[in-house]
């Protein structure tokens, strides 16, 4: 097994097992605190997939802002770790069934799937994951969506003191 | 590495993510839930892209061909964190009126 092989499994385990606790922790800060260890692992992956951009942009887009925020808001709130309302045994049993039965449905239509027989991704090389090609990309081809992007965030700026304000 | 090995991982993270959405009743942690799913799809486009890529490189070498999902994933990231901070307002919001974050409490649309 070839390095590459063992950082894949190392870190999709590492990804599979903090994701499992985001779910299973009883505090809520502790499940802010595994989910930013799957975004961690999420950026690994993209580094082994010679994707650099999207790894830092993930480590300080999620990992920094956004559940820094999460952290905020639970902390402000002072909520008291949710003994009061848990969910039906059967409301639960239910939805891992179903979630399951999601999982596998695709699976094994993925294991069927004739096109995708064969297809190798290609790690640690090619270049377009590099800043280079993705930002001549961004602003030629992409420049207006990107403008775009930015009303957007104005709206969700002020959409945001507004909901927030009362 | 085979493009079948990424498409189960981020399968599975997202199925996590779903179950995660049905089982949950803290509405903060339902919000993650649907961060995980949105960032195991991210994944698997930057996936998609490098299979693509690596066979459009054995044609024509110094294509920059798949660079578009990643564009892709970028933007998806940027809508993720308007959605994000709006959401999140929402809950404090509803936490403010209701004294609870327990989505069990949001049937008033209902009647």
């Amino acid at each position: 097994m070839s390095t590459l092989e063992i950082l894949f499994y190392a870190l999709s385990a590492f990804a599979i097992i903090s994701a499992v606790m985001v779910l299973v922790s009883k505090n809520p800060i502790h499940s802010v605190l595994w989910l930013i260890l799957v975004f961690f692992a999420i950026s690994g992956h993209y580094i082994l997939l010679n994707a650099q951009f999207l790894a830092i942009v993930n480590i300080i887009v999620y990992a920094g802002a956004i559940m820094v925020l999460f952290l905020f808001v639970i902390m402000l709130m002072n909520i008291k770790q949710e003994n009061e309302f848990k969910k039906h045994l059967l409301v639960k049993f239910i939805g891992v069934l179903s979630g399951g039965s999601f999982l596998v449905l695709l699976v094994s239509l993925v294991k069927q799937t004739v096109q995708l027989q064969g297809q190798k991704v290609l790690l640690k090389e090619g270049n377009i994951g590099l800043i280079h090609p993705l930002g001549k990309a961004l602003f030629t081809d992409y420049v207006v969506p990107f403008e775009i992007s930015s009303v957007l965030f104005l709206s969700a700026m002020v959409g945001a003191v507004i909901i927030g304000k009362k | 590495m085979p493009i079948q090995y990424y498409i189960y991982l981020c399968l599975a993270l997202f199925s996590i993510g779903v179950i995660g959405v049905l089982t949950r009743r803290n509405a903060i942690i339902v919000f993650m839930c649907i961060e995980l799913m949105l960032n195991a799809v991210n994944l698997l486009l930057v996936a998609f892209s490098k299979m693509y890529h690596g066979a459009a490189l054995q044609l024509t070498p110094g294509t920059t061909a798949g660079i578009d999902a990643q564009i892709f994933v970028f933007f998806i990231m940027v809508v993720a964190a308007a959605e994000v901070s709006v959401g999140l307002a929402i809950i404090v919001m509803m936490f403010r009126n209701t004294h609870s974050v327990d989505i069990n409490f949001l049937n008033r649309l209902k009647n």
